[in-house]
């Protein structure tokens, strides 16, 4: 990461935040449309989410405490840069267990634990327009919003079925957004969508590299595209996780040894922490216990 | 000149810019609840704080505005350009934020800037002064923000507003935004939220 010297609050300048204030503001009155906005260069890598920093340097205040997620986990690296980052810039508290966060920036993952009214997620988004693979041209994709075009994408997830037997995208599963704007929900697993339906807390989208904005208020209806014959159905994990012993939660596989032992684990770390802390075990968590 | 000649801005412009944004994020986001303006500017004589505050945080050179009759005088026009440089405009059509003073008539929403079907963001905010947030007519709101309903009673509002937001949320995604303002806190009616009875 580079200097960062002579930084205002927050590190972006006021008359950015102001115009990033202005675009947020736009997409919270219109669920699910894309605002363009001029994204700034910030002191990382396009890659680790300037979109979503820059979201959340324009409404951080003192009084916030910010967690960062990298999938489910706050210690990866690009976690713990942006964590230390506003630690920095804004001299915000900063924290793992999502209860305590007011503002939750994400990459990929929704926490497991229900989000709560005046908590904010701030999700870092790669690619917005969720019509850009039917459609490269920008000008077309607006019109195919503004006329709320969206038959080609479902002739899109219906090809999955004739090809798979399922509709086979399992990331960035598109959704509607109050039965009007289609909306990229970013690169989380479908897994994660249903936790964005009526959420209590407020979901911003930031796209650096793309120049957008957008929203979704509390108590909006998200609703994931699918078929009557064919409907949404999200991942299932055939195991519990081995640490806590969670079930309908959102697990990786981790690799153990080189002779393919291997188990399942919480992506939400903050999540599986809190469980075996509360006495939870899973399998591996007894075996260890046993030895 | 000097700045106290317009009234003074904020106290601490980057923190009280920010906690006045999120009461307007609050507001928008949970439509018809009062969400406290802190950092509140002092204004100037003609210039009430709530107004001085959103136009503090919310406009600069990059945008235009519409002030209301009351607020289309010098010392309100000196503290705009001095402290914003945001272009006023007479014309609410033209306008990113209209401003309407306690007293003075809101423009009417379908002259305001209602935005583009491809560009629904450009539309006009519009924020206005009125008496109290409590008090008035009740209206009902349903849309997003709002988890079943939420019961508004603002004093102030035109005799017609409810025909007018009606017309306004046809048009959805196009059309206005609204706050309104009064003692220190700030309701929003983004252009998703419906009056479903008045
Ligand atoms: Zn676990």
């Amino acid at each position: 990461m580079n200097a960062v010297a002579n930084y205002n609050f927050a590190y972006l300048d006021e008359q950015t935040k102001r115009m990033i204030r202005r675009a947020i503001l736009k997409a919270v009155a219109i669920p699910g449309y894309q605002v363009p906005f001029s994204s700034r260069e910030m002191p990382m890598p396009y890659g680790w989410g300037t979109g979503g920093v820059q979201v959340t340097a324009s409404i951080i205040g003192p009084d916030d405490v910010l967690k960062v997620i990298d999938q489910g986990a706050d210690d990866t690296t690009n976690a713990v840069s942006i964590r230390a980052f506003f630690a920095k810039v804004a001299q915000v508290q900063t924290t793992t267990h999502t209860a305590e966060a007011t503002i939750i920036q994400t990459r990929h993952r929704i926490p497991e634990r229900k989000l709560e009214a005046g908590q904010i997620l701030v999700y870092q988004v790669p690619i917005p327009e969720p019509l850009r693979f039917l459609e490269p041209r920008e000008t077309e994709t607006r019109k195919m919003h503004a006329l709320e075009e969206y038959g080609l994408m479902h002739v899109k997830l219906y090809e999955d079925i004739a090809r798979h037997g399922r509709i086979a995208t399992t990331y960035a599963y598109p959704v509607k957004v109050e039965g009007r704007y289609v909306m990229d929900p970013s690169p989380t697993p479908k897994f994660d969508n249903p936790k964005m339906h009526r959420s209590e807390a407020l979901q911003l989208f930031g796209a650096g590299r793309e120049h957008r904005i957008y929203a979704v208020p509390p108590h909006t209806d998200v609703v994931s595209l699918d078929f009557e014959d064919h409907p949404f159905e999200i991942q299932h994990f055939e195991h519990p996780c081995a640490l806590c012993g969670a079930e309908q939660v959102y697990l990786d596989e981790v690799i153990l040894d080189d002779r393919g032992g291997h188990m399942y684990v919480c992506s939400d770390t903050d999540h599986c922490e809190e469980r075996r802390e509360a006495g939870h075990v899973g399998v591996l968590g007894m075996q260890e216990a046993a030895e | 000149m000097l700045s106290h000649d317009f009234g003074a801005g904020f106290a601490d412009p980057v923190v009280d810019a920010q906690a006045a944004f999120r009461a307007f994020l609050d507001a928008l986001a949970n439509p018809g609840t009062q969400q406290k303006l802190a950092g509140s500017s002092d204004g100037s004589a003609a210039l009430g704080r709530e107004l001085a505050s959103t136009l503090l945080t919310l406009s600069d050179h990059d945008t235009t505005i519409w002030l209301s009759p009351a607020l289309d005088v010098d010392a309100v026009k000196g503290f705009v350009g001095f402290h914003t440089g945001a272009s006023v405009v007479d014309d609410p059509a033209k306008a990113n934020f209209a401003f309407v003073a306690l007293g003075d008539a809101m423009p009417e929403l379908a002259r305001c800037n209602l935005g583009t079907q491809e560009y629904p963001d450009r539309s006009t905010t519009i924020v206005v002064e009125v008496p109290a947030l409590d008090g008035g007519a009740e209206l009902v709101l349903r849309g997003p923000g709002i988890r079943e309903t939420q019961a508004i009673s603002p004093v102030g509002l035109p005799a017609d507003f409810v025909a007018q937001w009606g017309e306004n949320r046809e048009l959805f995604p196009r059309g206005v935004d609204l706050l309104l303002v009064a003692g220190g806190q700030v309701m929003g009616l983004p252009r998703s939220s419906r009056i479903v009875e008045a």
